[in-house]
């Protein structure tokens, strides 16, 4: 078989986008055309993927593996982007920001995550991750009349270079130490003790930190969280975590597997700190949107505990988190997204106050989604730690499940906190009265989800079993 | 047994909840579909128990009714079955949510659908962990009971609600967290999570000390035990009277439940080991309690105190390993179950007549409500364990087996017993007679029709077990021999081990 017939969804991702700007440039008021002409590319790369799901192979020189792994963290990528594509559409419209480019960059940035995680090679690796960071830049100050957005975009851009070129420099000293850029190769040209390469280890580690938010390379988070726009941030919070994780368990578990004991206690310490961090920094939050960024600081750090087990269940499990966080995320925000009054959206959670009286079967919805961010069973989220711990407590790493179960009780305390404020507190004036199924619909099916998930728990696990990497 | 009967009992509340939520909320009026669908549910529930501790084999210890599905695929099986102790607590469970059910279509003013709702799903969580024989699923329900639990006291209940709801509920998630560490430990020790395995293979003596503690952070806090008993004066007080009757009547037991089925029964050698730290934390709760509840203001509060302290027997009953001492604190936390609820039922009466649970506003309401008065009369008697009533029955039992082993121990407990006449007569000669001082409570009325039948159903099976408490020897006996049999055989095999 060709090699281009591996790639056939990246090729048509590029030509799509390139169609797509050629028709915003030459149709006016283009956005309601590219918007649904999006919706339908995405709907129909995960038909193109689905329909390909048996053959793998390593093409062009081994430098970009096309397998099992590749293709379902492709398909996270593409169901998440479609959601929230999906939720976002009424709040791009209200603030005026329904230009054509928002789409395209939105695509744009998912072509960089599938180079990205079908990477095989530390060059194609690199092309990849720039290509989603140049986008993610943009969408981050995609709101360029609001001062907030545009100190988002500038502040992501400085930081996120500043990681990139630390990675860089990781990568050339692996290449430098091992003599090749392929993953496969760096991991049998390393020794037990090879400093070089823990050097470039370290350095890549501290890139793949940076990009999946993690403790001590956090600092940009809550910032931009809160600066950029909603539907960007609903989009920062989901799908370049997927990325982020899925290549961080390639890079952990293919090149670095000879060098497991120097990697594993940076990653208990990084997991540890955002889990602690996490924790603790969301309780005074009073913007909901800087709140759901120390969330996800959180959460990265419960899906790095499954990396840092180091055993085949630890990445399965990792899959298995970032799965059910991103359905989890993805009801959160289109919560959020409904949280309108007098024409503005509301990011205080104090303004939530009582709506339970008002709007009944949001604040239900809300109220499962959350219990099931907190990690209470019998929802969906407490599988997902479960899980986690099972692979943790596995490898005999009793300090990390310990911490981040307590860490969990912490947790608990901000997210049953919008819930007090919800259910408990008085009403106050109720939110703009709209149904849009674009964002209900979502809601709602996260919510069946998480809450059908305990009737048949091994479901992600069994498809997740099959990935092998190495 | 082809038809799960126990999934049946377990998930009929949750399809009443799902269909009381689909009634329409008629603004307000009174929801009669959700009110009578509740009732019907639970009612309906509580035959199919009947029927099913009728039809229960009491003469072995085994596990029966025993259900098993395939369901996180390789790891964990879904497996429900019951023994003659799990039965009783069932029983109970579906007896108390019915009376709440009752009670609370009077007492709670707003959303009444919601807390339908609340108390079936929490009904379904209940049964599910006296269900539950994979240490999993038992977590999966254990945990889940704490959602509409912080719900019932965080929307109905009092003025400092959310203190208390937190309180509640963070004191609980964290206590069990440990034993989540504990139960994944297992699983990687023995290879399974399912409780009959684990009892047969047994569990490496080593492993047991640290499992054990996992596990008794999880109990003491529900159950709860002295230290962490701060959150239940607090999440009585705020709850609105039916949760704190499902609180104090059923909640409390799966701390007890728990210790009986998974702290002796999978971990006897540390069982034996912290048996002195047991004794000393509950004899402590018994007397330190007790004292408290003779200072209180608020009668709510006086009631949590005084279940902290009967608790205490039942720690100490469970741990004297002999039959007198677990079968006695079976029958406590039946009682218990019973006489709590009754009484947190009879304080709801006169909270929802004069919005006052202080003692001070009441006194002399004997000549006003003489059914009510002579009901009372027959919990408070209940609660000081005099002999004809069911709370003798237990105290009498656990006093008898924990002599058998500790003499100290059993003097303490029993001075306990005399605090308790203390002060729930205290309370009773407060509230009931005395000279009228309060010239509000000269319009107070007499139980109603449903009121006076709540409390005569539950003052008549206070008396009946009191009088005839074989029913529930007979349910118990053979998994309590089993289970003293078991202890026994691991602690000699454990001595032979290390000698």
């Amino acid at each position: 078989m060709l090699d281009l017939n591996f790639i056939i969804p990246e090729i048509f991702l590029t030509l799509s986008i390139l169609v797509f700007v050629l028709i915003g440039v030459f149709v006016k008021n283009s956005f309601e055309i590219i918007y649904k002409l999006s919706l339908f590319l995405i709907f129909l790369l995960i038909v193109i993927i689905f329909s390909n799901n048996n053959e793998y192979s390593k093409i062009f020189n081994e430098s970009i593996s096309i397998d099992m792994f590749s293709i379902y963290s492709k398909i996270l990528i593409l169901i998440s982007t479609f959601f929230i594509l999906f939720i976002s559409k009424r709040y791009i419209i209200d603030i005026k920001n329904n230009k054509f480019e928002y789409p395209v960059i939105v695509l744009l940035s998912i072509l960089g995550m599938f180079i990205m995680v079908s990477s095989n090679d530390l060059i194609v690796f690199y092309l990849g991750l720039e290509l989603q960071s140049l986008a993610l830049y943009i969408l981050a100050s995609i709101d360029r009349d609001n001062i907030k957005s545009s100190e988002a975009g500038i502040k992501y851009f400085v930081l996120s270079a500043l990681s990139s070129g630390l990675l860089l420099y990781g990568c050339s000293l692996v290449y430098g130490f091992a003599g090749s850029t392929n993953f496969e190769t760096i991991s049998n040209n390393t020794q037990a003790f090879n400093v070089g390469i823990i050097f470039g280890m370290v350095f890549i580690l501290v890139g793949l930190a940076f990009k999946v938010s993690v403790v001590p390379f956090h600092m940009w988070t809550p910032d931009v969280y809160q600066g950029a726009p909603t539907s960007v941030t609903s989009f920062f919070s989901v799908v370049p975590k997927i990325a982020g994780m899925a290549i961080f368990i390639k890079f952990m578990y293919v090149p670095f597997r000879e060098i497991l004991d120097q990697w594993q206690y940076i990653l208990v310490f990084m997991s540890i700190a955002s889990m602690i961090l996490g924790a603790v920094g969301a309780m005074a939050q009073k913007n909901i949107k800087r709140l759901m960024a120390y969330s996800s600081i959180g959460h990265m750090g419960y899906a790095l505990a499954g990396i840092a087990s180091g055993t085949e269940n630890g990445f399965k499990s990792t899959l298995v988190y970032i799965s059910i966080y991103l359905v989890m995320n993805i009801g959160a925000f289109g919560c959020i997204l409904l949280m309108k009054r007098d024409g503005k959206y509301i990011e205080e959670i104090n303004e939530l106050s009582g709506i339970s009286k008002n709007h009944p079967l949001i604040s239900l919805g809300f109220l499962v989604i959350l219990f099931s961010l907190a990690g209470i069973p019998p929802l969906a989220g407490f599988f997902a730690k479960f899980y986690i711990f099972m692979s943790v407590i596995e490898s005999n790493m009793f300090t990390l499940a310990i911490v981040g179960l307590v860490t969990t009780v912490i947790s608990a305390f901000y997210y049953i906190r919008i819930i007090k404020v919800m259910y408990f507190d008085d009403p106050k004036k109720s939110f703009e009265r709209f149904t849009d199924y674009r964002i209900h619909g979502p809601v709602i099916i996260s919510c069946i989800l998480l809450i059908s998930f305990f009737l048949y728990p091994s479901f992600l696990n069994d498809i997740v079993s099959k990935i092998i990497i190495f | 047994m082809n038809f799960p009967i126990l999934s049946a009992i377990t998930f009929i509340p949750l399809i009443g909840a799902l269909f009381v939520f689909l009634t329409r909320s008629e603004k307000d009026e009174k929801n009669s579909g959700a009110i009578y669908i509740s009732i019907f549910t639970s009612i309906v529930n509580f035959f199919i128990i009947l029927f099913v501790w009728y039809s229960i084999d009491k003469t072995t210890s085994d596990f029966q009714f025993i259900e098993e599905y395939n369901w996180i695929s390789g790891f964990i099986k879904f497996k429900f079955g019951i023994d003659g102790i799990s039965i009783l607590f069932i029983l109970l469970t579906a007896f108390i949510i019915p009376i709440c059910i009752f009670s609370c279509i009077n007492s709670v003013k707003t959303r009444l659908k919601e807390f339908l709702i609340a108390l079936l799903v929490l009904e379904t969580f209940i049964i599910g962990v006296f269900c539950s024989l994979d240490l999993v699923i038992f977590y999966l329900f254990f945990e889940a009971g704490l959602i509409p639990m912080f719900l019932i006291i965080g929307i109905w209940g009092g003025p400092r609600k959310v203190y208390s709801a937190f309180k509640f509920f963070l004191f609980t998630l964290l206590g069990s967290v440990l034993m989540l560490v504990a139960i994944i430990a297992i699983y990687w020790i023995s290879g399974t999570t399912d409780i009959t395995e684990i009892y047969q293979t047994g569990i490496p003596s080593e492993y047991q000390y640290l499992l054990w503690l996992a596990f008794f952070s999880s109990f003491a806090v529900k159950l709860p035990m002295w230290p962490v008993h701060t959150w239940l004066p607090d999440a009585h007080v705020e709850a609105p009277t039916a949760g704190s009757v499902v609180l104090a009547a059923i909640l409390l037991k799966m701390g007890g439940y728990g210790f009986i089925r998974f702290s002796v029964g999978m971990f006897p050698v540390a069982s034996e080991y912290f048996t002195p730290l047991i004794f000393s934390l509950s004899t402590i709760a018994v007397i330190y309690t007790s004292l408290i509840a003779l200072m209180q203001k608020d009668m709510k509060k006086l009631i949590a105190y005084s279940s902290v302290a009967h608790m205490g027997y039942v720690t100490i009953g469970i741990f004297t390993f002999n039959k007198q001492g677990i079968e006695g604190s079976i029958v406590q936390m039946f009682s218990h179950g019973l006489i709590s609820a009754a009484l947190f039922l009879s304080v709801g009466v006169l909270y929802d007549r004069t919005h006052s649970r202080l003692i001070k506003t009441y006194g002399g309401i004997v000549n006003l409500m003489p059914k009510y008065s002579f009901l009372f009369m027959i919990f408070v008697l209940g609660t000081l364990g005099l002999p004809g009533t069911s709370g003798f029955v237990g105290e009498f039992l656990v006093l008898v087996g924990v002599f058998k082993v500790n003499y100290l121990v059993a003097i303490l407990a029993s001075i306990g017993v005399i605090l308790a006449a203390a002060y729930i007569l205290w309370l009773y000669k407060r509230v009931v007679f005395g000279k009228m001082e309060n010239i509000q409570l000269k319009k107070i009325k007499d139980v109603n029709l449903s009121e006076a039948v709540i409390l005569g159903v539950l003052s008549a099976a206070v008396l009946f077990f009191g009088f005839y408490p074989d029913p529930l020897f007979q349910t118990v006996n053979a998994s309590v021999d089993n289970l003293i049999n078991n202890y026994n055989t691991d602690i000699q095999k454990n001595i032979t081990l290390n000698k």
